[in-house]
């Protein structure tokens, strides 16, 4: 009852197409959970109905109590607190990395610009990003312009975070320093909800991995019990496929 | 290359049985002198007029393509009057316009509205152009990707400030070479000016041709506009070029 965010029977489809079918899902605070699922299972699906991006078809959202899919609550209000990261960036290429941090906080929270670029300059500094603050995201390599959407999601102080795939578009050796930060913002308590196919990282950080499998939640439990010993047929099969030589 | 292809052009302008008649009559250099302070004179006439019109076409145009992409149902008559607004517009011969404005406008002989046929003749420019400017910012405004507006929205911008602050800026940055290909023929449309009888330099050049018989003034005209829109042309290409450049830079 005392959860961040629960969703319960949540169902959502494209036309006759169901995406999502009766999906339900706790987060406390300082959760870290990991959905996981083949290509197509619905995982960012999943994160948009959260930030109320797509419009449900069944099932109740619940932020801090209060029920945020009833069409009459502002989404706007529940999306600024939320901070959400895409696997493409979508930084805003016609502003600098400074201004697409400050963007957010001084026309959606009000803060000044002296304070928002402080707080900005402070993140980007934390991230190794102090350098790359008034250039264009263009110069950027795809590893410091991803760090550069996860510091401009930060900047509002989000109480939830929601990570959609964020090293899928990097080269290899990229995607370290992008799951550094991520690691950092866990152990340093913050709630998250991350899309991910890097299963070593899941394991990692996770306190709850979810399977997904054509838009449901088939298996939830701590990484050590759903990668070491999976109940579903299935979830065994996408391990194996995704892990391989992991002594199934 | 060029050079001998103009070359060959004027020799064979110059060598044709007429030329000696059209040099008295286009190209004579006592009639150009003549006109040239008049001329000159005129021709601040069409360049006010086209400044004029260009900024209250970009503001018009920018009303209009913002009512068109608007979604809110309380804006849809808005909405519909935009797309009425700019089908009607574009299928009317700008010349028209022109002539329907400055003309009709005196004839009602309104209370307090100026009968002036150099501010009918403006605002039919700007009532011609601003719909073409409209749908070349609309164009802009729709080729950003959604992913920008899913990522402004995610960050809690209202629709009003996703397209103030993120869609507009990139929209109207792509859109720049066509907006100054358009400017480039706002400018030498302002010589329509002259069929409502506006003295500006297209009306003068007639006038003078009428008294002397000569059409060396109408060539100096053309002279003056290619001076006019040479640079802005060349300002569009350059933009164009640079563009593509960042383009490519940013596709590595
Ligand atoms: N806008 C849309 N219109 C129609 N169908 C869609 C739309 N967005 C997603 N889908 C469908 O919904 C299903 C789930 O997509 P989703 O993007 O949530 O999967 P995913 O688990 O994130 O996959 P991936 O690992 O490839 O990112 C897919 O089959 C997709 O084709
Ligand atoms: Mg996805």
């Amino acid at each position: 009852m005392s959860a961040l965010l629960s969703v319960a029977g949540l169902r959502k489809s494209y036309g006759d197409r169901v995406v999502l079918d009766d999906v339900s899902l706790s987060i406390e605070k300082h959760d870290v959970i990991c959905l996981i699922g083949a290509s197509g299972s619905g995982k960012s699906t999943l994160l948009r109905c959260l930030n109320l991006l797509e419009d449900i078809d069944d099932g109740v959202i619940t932020f801090e109590g209060r029920e945020i899919s009833d069409p009459r609550v502002d989404a706007r209000a529940v999306r600024s607190r939320l901070g959400m990261v895409f696997q493409a960036y979508n930084l805003f290429p016609h502003l600098s990395v400074l201004d697409n941090c400050t963007l957010a906080p001084r026309k959606v929270h009000g803060v000044r610009r002296a304070d928002a670029e402080a707080r900005a300059r402070e993140l980007l500094e934390k991230f190794g990003l102090a350098d790359h603050a008034g250039k264009h995201p263009d110069r950027l390599s795809g590893g410091q312009q991803q760090r550069a959407a996860l510091v401009r999601a930060l900047c509002t102080s989000p109480t939830l975070l929601l990570l959609d795939e964020i090293t899928a578009a990097l080269d290899p050796e990229l995607v370290g320093e992008v799951l550094e930060i991520v690691r950092a913002e866990a152990e340093a308590g913050m709630t998250m909800v991350i899309a991910t196919h890097e299963m070593a990282f899941a394991r990692d950080v996770a306190t709850s991995v979810c399977f997904l499998d054509r838009g449901r939640i088939l298996e939830q439990g701590p990484p050590s019990e759903i990668f070491s010993a999976p109940r579903e047929e299935r979830t065994r099969e996408f391990l194996r496929r995704v892990l391989p030589g992991s002594g199934e | 290359m060029t050079v001998v292809v103009i070359g060959g052009l004027v020799l064979g302008l110059v060598s044709s049985p007429g030329w000696p008649t059209m040099q008295q009559t286009f190209f004579d250099p006592h009639h150009a002198k003549e006109v040239f302070p008049d001329l000159l004179d005129a021709i601040w006439l069409n360049i006010k007029m086209f400044l004029i019109a260009e900024v209250c076409i970009l503001v018009v145009a920018m009303l209009l393509a913002m009512a068109r992409v608007s979604r809110s149902p309380w804006l849809t008559p808005l909405r519909l009057l935009a797309v009425l607004y700019t089908d009607i517009v574009r299928g009317i011969p700008t010349i028209l316009l022109v002539v329907l404005l400055a003309f009709g406008v005196p004839s009602l002989q309104l209370q307090g509205v100026t009968n002036s046929p150099f501010v009918w003749a403006t605002v039919a420019l700007v009532i011609s152009y601003s719909a073409y400017v409209a749908e070349v910012f609309r164009s802009g405004i729709e080729s950003v990707h959604p992913s920008q507006w899913a990522s402004a929205q995610a960050l809690g911008l209202s629709r009003g400030q996703t397209l103030r602050h993120v869609v507009v800026p990139q929209g109207v940055r792509r859109v720049v070479p066509p907006l100054l290909n358009d400017f480039v023929s706002l400018q030498k449309d302002t010589a329509l000016a002259s069929s409502a009888g506006v003295f500006e330099a297209v009306f003068v050049a007639r006038d003078y041709t009428n008294y002397n018989f000569n059409y060396t003034p109408y060539v100096v005209v053309a002279c003056f506009f290619i001076v006019m829109t040479v640079p802005l042309a060349r300002l569009c290409d350059w933009l164009t070029a640079r563009m593509r450049r960042r383009e490519l830079a940013g596709a590595l």
